[in-house]
C-alpha cells in the first residue's frame, strides 16, 4: 500500500481514530489528576524519518517517552511523550510530592509515570479497539529518558523496511488548568501491513 | 551553536543519510539510538564520510527502489566510492563506529528488537570486507549517542545524555 496516495477520506478516518483514542484518554487522565484535560484535534501526516524527529524537537532533544508494542489484529508501536519537566508536573500532581525528581534511578518517580502512562494508554488503546472492532493488545510500558531521534527510530524499525516515511496519527492531551504543565503526546505508529485491517476495519477500503 | 572557525562548518547528516566532506569541516549526526554511525576518512587527504545507518542488511528490503544508505551492507560501499572520488585513498581508508544501541529493555526478544547489535555486526563485517581498519568504536549500552567527527584531529566526538561528551 503507497502511504502517499490515500484519500482523504482515509485519512479522516485515521483521523478520527486519533480523536476517539485521545479523547478517552484525556478522560482517563482527567479521573488519575483530578482536573479537567483538554485535548487538541489530532493529525494525521506522513512525515520523511528526519520530520519525525523534528516534530518532538529535534532528533537530540531529550525527551520522557513510554513505549507500547501493540500486538494483535493491527500491530503498529504507540509512543506517550512527555518533556521532562511535563513528566515531572504530572508526578508531582498525583503524588502531591515536590521532591519527587524524574531520575531513573527513583524507582517511586518511575513507577509513577509507568503506571500513569499505562493507564492512559490503555484507555486511548481500548477506545481505538472499540471503535474498529480490532483487538488491540498492549505490551507492558518500556520507559525511556533519552534523544528524541534515539527513541523514535525504534517505532520506526518496521516500517523501515518497505518505505522511507512513516504515517503518525498525533493527538496532544493537556490541562486546561494554567498553572499546571500537564501534557502529553501520543503517537501511534501502525506497522504497513496494518493499514489494510484499519481500513477495511473503517469501511474505507476503496481504491489504494 | 558556537563556531569557532568562520571558514569551516557542521555537515548534518540524516537518518539513513550519507555524507562526505573535507577538511576544516566537521560532520556530524544526531540521535544514534539502535542505528550505527560510521565515519571512513583519509587521515592525511582530510576527507572523511559519515553513514546513519538504519538497518544491518538490504536482503530486509520489501521494497524495490530502496534507498541504498539506509542499510549496513549497501551504504559503506557507497560511502568508500564517495570518498575516493573527494581524493580519498583507498587502501588507506580507516573507520571509527558508534551507536548500535537498545533503547528498550525488550522482555520478548523478537529479532527486531535486538537490531542495534546486529547493526553493529553487519558494520564491522562489511568493514572487514572492504579492509578498512576500525580504530575506535563506541557501540551497544542503552543510551542515545549524538557524534561529530573532526577531520583535523581525526577525532570523534560521542555526546550522550548522562555520560557528556567523550572523544575516541
Amino acid at each position: 500500500m503507497d502511504l502517499t496516495k490515500l484519500t482523504q477520506m482515509q485519512k479522516d478516518a485515521l483521523r478520527e481514530i486519533g480523536n476517539i483514542g485521545a479523547g478517552n484518554a484525556a478522560t482517563s487522565m482527567s479521573k488519575l489528576v483530578n482536573r479537567k484535560i483538554d485535548m487538541d484535534v489530532p493529525t494525521v501526516n506522513i512525515v520523511s524519518f528526519d520530520e519525525m524527529m523534528e516534530r518532538i524537537g529535534g532528533p537530540e532533544s531529550v525527551v520522557v517517552a513510554l513505549l507500547f508494542r501493540i500486538q494483535g489484529d493491527a500491530p503498529g508501536t504507540v509512543y506517550f511523550i512527555f518533556s521532562i519537566e511535563e513528566a515531572e508536573a504530572l508526578i508531582k500532581e498525583i503524588t502531591n510530592n515536590d521532591a519527587l525528581r524524574l531520575d531513573v534511578n527513583d524507582e517511586l518517580a518511575i513507577s509513577v509515570i509507568q503506571e500513569a502512562g499505562n493507564i492512559v494508554t490503555g484507555a486511548y488503546l481500548s477506545a481505538l479497539g472499540d471503535f474498529t472492532n480490532i483487538t488491540m493488545h498492549p505490551s507492558v510500558p518500556y520507559l525511556s529518558i533519552d534523544m528524541a531521534g534515539a527513541i523514535l527510530t525504534v517505532g520506526l524499525l518496521e516500517v523501515s523496511q518497505v518505505a522511507d516515511y512513516a504515517l503518525i496519527i498525533d493527538a496532544k492531551i493537556s490541562s486546561s488548568y494554567q498553572v499546571s504543565q500537564i501534557k502529553g503526546n501520543f503517537l501511534f505508529i501502525p506497522d504497513p501491513d496494518s493499514f489494510s485491517k484499519l481500513f477495511k476495519a473503517l469501511g474505507v477500503t476503496n481504491d489504494v | 551553536m558556537s563556531k569557532l572557525m568562520s571558514s569551516s562548518h557542521v555537515v548534518k547528516v540524516g537518518i539513513a543519510d550519507l555524507k562526505v566532506t573535507k577538511a576544516p569541516n566537521t560532520i556530524r549526526t544526531s540521535g544514534l539510538g539502535s542505528c550505527v554511525g560510521v565515519v571512513i576518512y583519509d587521515e592525511r587527504k582530510k576527507v572523511a564520510g559519515l553513514a546513519h545507518v538504519l538497518l544491518p542488511d538490504s536482503k530486509l528490503a520489501r521494497q524495490n527502489n530502496f534507498n541504498h544508505y539506509k542499510y549496513a551492507d549497501t551504504a559503506i560501499p557507497l560511502l568508500v566510492e564517495q570518498l575516493s572520488s573527494l581524493g580519498a585513498r583507498s587502501n588507506l581508508l580507516k573507520a571509527k563506529v558508534a551507536g548500535g544501541a537498545q533503547m528498550f529493555q525488550f522482555s520478548s526478544g523478537s529479532d527486531m528488537m535486538r537490531i542495534g547489535p546486529r547493526n553493529v555486526e553487519s558494520v564491522l563485517e562489511k568493514l572487514k570486507q572492504l579492509s578498512i581498519p576500525v580504530l575506535a568504536s563506541d557501540t551497544g549500552g542503552n543510551a542515545g549517542r549524538t557524534i561529530e567527527f573532526d577531520l583535523q584531529t581525526s577525532l570523534l566526538k560521542v555526546r550522550t545524555v548522562n555520560k557528556g561528551e567523550t572523544f575516541i
